[in-house]
């Protein structure tokens, strides 16, 4: 009987396992299987979530054993405060996918059997969740795999199509060069640390206690630093991101972008600030500038998407930039010994990552309504959906509001943060940084400005104006179990944005392990009311009076203009007299974005052409228009396509040994068989 | 004493919606002097606001909550803005709720919801009007962080009673990083509040309004929020520079006469900057919008510069 909060989490993880067992047995009763798998996911989660915030601000740490994998190594399960934190912000959000996905799977009744959807669905759960409680570099792999097939399979979920498979394939390649360096990593730990002869050197506790010599701590930080940015889509390994998470079903979209990504991050902080535990400042600096890149060029591909799933999925990568930017800065501090400026950057860092995980999550929710709703992911065919779908367009309002580092809400409180860590980078020694550090902040800045402009354009063109195409399918709001799944994640995302000293002080104890000092001068400080990072007269925020500053004008201005029954007439739109006003008049989001893309247009290939079609006797006024624009990443061309090319050619050299002669065959197996006798002995 | 300073800061309030208007009245008034117009007078401005909020609302017929629900919420944002930024003492009780990094999001937020009701009718002004205020926002948002950090590098703080505080303890000296950032902050100051070169006020013509653009289909009460918001919005960016680069005058403490005197120096300091932004804005010609990004630019150079100097002279 394993009893404690890690005791909780491992049955839940069993629980979990419960409908992949039962799913072939309901698989005749479709209707019957969803609500049972996902309200038993939905369950697991909140069990998950209890056991996460109980290890957290308890500051407990259990460890297991489970005599289960292979002989003589067996599993190690460890459950510390970070490990606590990263599970409350997966179950959380699966909490809110699961209830989600009670209504949205669905809409897939009667069009396709849902069976293996589910079974995957609660493998790719429970694998990230295992992932979290690893403590051997073996469990972690197996937990890391799990995740990526469930996962792969969920992507492959619409496999009619071939977009979808193509997605897939891409997604599984990335996921796999990714998981090899993580592998080679702990390999080199593990080696360095109980040599070569046996498996002692397995368990994360043994690299803990172990020294490694810098050249080697390097090539093990840097390929994990490469594995897990290859699963966290930072750029340049993102290209998988943007063509995985939206063809796969909106929840799970909604669990890969929001959650999964995480799951990297968990583990770049795990091996960093845990396993490595010191490390030269360069090695932040290059997490940092990483970071800042993703963000920055996250943002404008965003920008430049007119599918509503893929711009959400380029937002991912941006997000992960602003996570990657405070871990960055705290690694930095670190090295440069200032563990409370480096505790201000983590707990940014961290903050961020449960932000966007909510408003991530709501948003995928959204676009999934959406996307049920309409049958569409282009946006330049929507409009209007507002008045068709309010609620849906409030909460994705919220979701919006949050993404763009807007206060009252969340994801401001983490930039922030953010923002205060590089502010306090003057403090640094070297001179070179305090210089260069600054510019990061400007691009943080731009990140932030630039989302906010993307998510005018996606709630705008989505929500707002008249539908763009030219039927009007028949749309329905969101049923209530979608409904109360995203109205749990916005009530959240303000919760997080109004209260954060609360969530501060509760996730304050992460960095006093790592780092050993507790965030600055303490969030609650000078009250619940003010979150202060460092000292008051440095700089002090409240979400509190801020959101019910605003709530008071307003509703005092409303009721003061309201006295007296104020005449509101509806009119048609005002047209100039010419009344030809139609819907593909109105502004769409290649139009809305088109003054950012020739300022920015320098960093992406474009091809724009226009062609007129003369309307015979008067050439200045064209009877047919053509646009064709065509956006690539220039890290496509530059990257990958050296390595698809260069692949190709040598299958193409080593496809000769292929002569398709037996004789050919048996030599080669002859040749084989000497070289091993004559090398292994 | 803490009832006092609510007093202060309610006092605030009503000076900034009472003075906004003024001096946005004071600054077309010279306009039409330097221009050889006869100016319809200061209070011109009163007058229209009243007069908007007497009319009706004439409501597209697919107009949205979010249209509705703007005006106020701009509104709401410029009034809470001025209960934070110090104008005429530092005993302001929720100061502290907001740095200088709140206050720019703050605006943020109006200018988010505003580019929303732009978007929200359906027609093709509405979304240019949006999308190049984004644009432009965009743009400035890197310009006024590095303007923010140069200034905070000297006070070691993001909070304005705090900055106020260390230029009144300090040394008297000419730091020449502020000179910078002070250009920075002005160039940035023209963009957000949308006056020539960046974006003109008075103009209703398609190819060049920006801010009008999104509100062009406001009317009654809504649109004297929004106008009235607008003016409150020039003054607190006035403010804000008053308080970041020449706060004196500010009181430190909440006595009575010391506010008097706060509030004689800030009509000075208004009636001075009204006529700077004049000459700016009539020795200068509104620009093409894909030159605004060398104007903004310039601006994030400038702060750049200044936070140079601040590492090698200071």
């Amino acid at each position: 009987m394993i009893t404690g909060p890690i005791g909780i989490i491992f049955y839940s993880i069993l629980l979990l396992f419960l409908p992949v067992l039962l799913a072939p047995l309901l698989k005749n009763n479709q209707r019957v299987l969803i609500n049972a798998s996902f309200l038993t996911a939905s369950a697991a989660s909140l069990l998950g979530i209890v056991a996460g915030v109980w290890t957290v601000g308890g500051a407990f740490t259990n460890r297991i054993i489970l005599a289960a994998g292979l002989p003589d190594l067996p599993f190690h399960l460890r459950l510390d405060p970070l490990a606590g934190f990263f599970i409350t912000v997966i179950c959380l959000m699966s909490f809110f996918i699961s209830v989600y996905s009670l209504g949205y799977i669905k809409g897939y009744l009667g069009r396709r059997p849902v069976t293996s959807l589910v079974i995957f669905y609660n493998l790719f759960l429970a694998g990230m969740m295992m992932v979290v409680l690893a403590d051997d570099a073996l469990f972690f792999l197996i937990s890391w795999e799990v995740m990526a097939a469930a996962s792969y399979f969920l992507v492959m979920f619409e496999d009619e199509r071939i977009e979808n498979r193509r997605a897939a394939f891409l997604y599984m390649i990335m996921a796999h060069i990714g998981a090899i360096a993580i592998l080679l990593s702990f390999g080199v730990m593990a080696g360095l640390t109980a040599g070569l002869g046996g498996f002692n050197g397995y368990t994360f506790d043994a690299m803990r206690q172990a020294q490694f010599p810098i050249g080697w701590a390097t090539t093990a930080f840097l390929l994990a630093f490469f594995g897990f940015a290859a699963k966290a889509g930072v750029v340049p390994l993102h290209v998988w991101l943007p063509e995985a998470h939206p063809v796969a079903p909106s929840n799970v979209s909604a669990l890969m972008s929001g959650v999964m990504l995480k799951t990297a991050i968990y583990g770049i902080v795990r091996v960093t600030f845990d396993l490595l535990g010191t490390f030269p400042w360069w090695w932040g600096a290059i997490v940092l500038i990483f970071g800042l890149i993703s963000a920055v060029m996250g943002v404008l591909y965003a920008l430049m998407q007119h599918d509503l799933k893929r711009l959400l999925a380029y937002h991912s990568v941006e997000n992960i930039g602003i996570i990657l930017i405070g871990i960055g800065l705290s690694m930095i501090f670190t090295s440069f010994n200032f563990p409370m400026l480096a505790s201000l950057a983590l707990i940014a860092g961290l903050y961020h990552t449960m932000n966007h995980a909510v408003f991530k999550g709501l948003l995928f929710m959204g676009a999934g309504a959406v996307l049920h709703a309409t049958n569409e992911r282009n946006m330049e065919e929507m409009g209007g959906l507002i008045h068709r779908m309010p609620w849906t367009a409030a909460l994705f309002l919220i979701g919006c509001v949050s993404i763009s580092a807007l206060p009252p809400f969340n994801g401001f409180v983490s930039e922030w943060l953010t923002f205060q860590a590089f502010l306090l980078s003057p403090a640094l020694t070297s001179p070179l940084l305090k210089l260069l550090i600054p510019l990061g902040a400007a691009l943080l800045a731009l990140t932030g400005a630039l989302a906010a402009a993307c998510f005018v354009k996606a709630f705008g063109v989505t929500f707002l104006g008249h539908w763009r195409g030219h039927r009007m399918p028949h749309v329905h709001e969101a049923d209530w179990f979608m409904r109360s799944g995203m109205i749990l994640a916005a009530f959240t995302c303000l919760v997080l944005g109004v209260l954060p000293t609360f969530f501060i002080d509760w996730m304050n104890i992460i960095p006093e392990q790592l780092l050993g000092t507790k965030m600055g001068a303490g969030s609650g400080a000078f009250g619940w009311l003010w979150l202060a990072p460092v000292a008051r007269e440095r700089a002090s925020y409240s979400g509190t009076i801020v959101f019910l500053g605003i709530l008071v004008v307003v509703v005092a201005a409303y009721i003061i203009l309201h006295v007296k029954p104020g005449a509101i007439q509806r009119v048609p739109i005002w047209d100039c007299g010419f009344g030809k006003l139609n819907e593909r008049m109105q502004y769409n989001s290649t139009a809305f974005a088109m003054p950012i893309r020739r300022i920015f247009g320098f960093l992406f290939h474009i091809r724009e052409r226009v062609k007129l079609t003369p309307a015979g006797a008067y050439p200045a006024v064209p009877k047919r228009l053509h646009y064709y624009l065509r956006i690539r990443d220039r890290f496509w061309g530059w990257l990958y396509r050296p390595v698809v090319e260069f692949s190709f050619w040598m299958s193409r050299r080593v496809g000769r040994l292929q002569q398709g002669r037996i004789q050919a065959y048996l030599i080669y197996s002859f040749i084989t068989i000497i070289v091993l006798l004559v090398f292994s002995k | 004493m803490n009832i006092y300073r609510f007093v202060i800061e309610f006092l605030q309030i009503a000076i900034l919606l009472t003075i906004a208007p003024a001096f946005t009245g004071w600054v077309r008034m010279l306009k039409c002097w330097s221009q050889g117009r006869t100016s319809a007078g200061l209070f011109q401005p009163y007058r229209d606001i009243i007069k908007l909020f007497s009319k009706d609302v004439l409501l597209a017929d697919n107009a949205s909550w979010i249209f509705r629900f703007t005006p106020y919420l701009v509104f709401g944002t410029a009034v809470l803005a001025g209960g934070i930024i110090p104008m005429l003492s530092l005993e302001l009780p929720i100061a502290s709720a907001a740095d200088v990094i709140v206050l720019v999001a703050l605006f943020a937020i109006a200018r988010f919801f505003t580019a929303l009701a732009g978007m929200d009718i359906g027609t093709a002004f509405g979304g240019m009007g949006s999308s190049r205020e984004m644009t432009i926002a965009s743009l400035a948002e890197p310009a006024m962080l590095m303007a923010i950090f140069t200034v905070s590098l000297a006070s070691k703080s993001t909070s304005l009673s705090q900055m106020v505080h260390v230029i009144y303890s300090g040394q008297t000296v000419i730091r020449p990083s502020l000179a910078f950032a002070l250009f920075a902050f002005i160039l940035i100051a023209l963009a957000e509040t949308g006056r020539i070169p960046v974006d003109n006020p008075a103009t209703h013509l398609e190819l060049t309004m920006i801010h009008e653009a999104m509100i062009l289909e406001y009317s009654g009460r809504h649109l004297a929020l929004i106008e009235w918001a607008n003016m409150m919005k020039l003054f607190l960016f006035i403010m804000l520079g008053a308080a970041t680069f020449a706060p004196w005058g500010i009181a430190q403490t909440g006595e009575p006469a010391a506010i008097f005197a706060a509030f004689l120096i800030m009509l000075v300091k208004l009636v001075i900057v009204g006529a700077v932004l004049v000459i700016i804005e009539t020795g200068l010609a509104k620009m093409r919008i894909f030159r605004l990004t060398e104007f903004l630019g310039s601006a994030f150079l400038l702060a750049t510069l200044g936070m140079l100097s601040y590492f090698i002279l200071e």
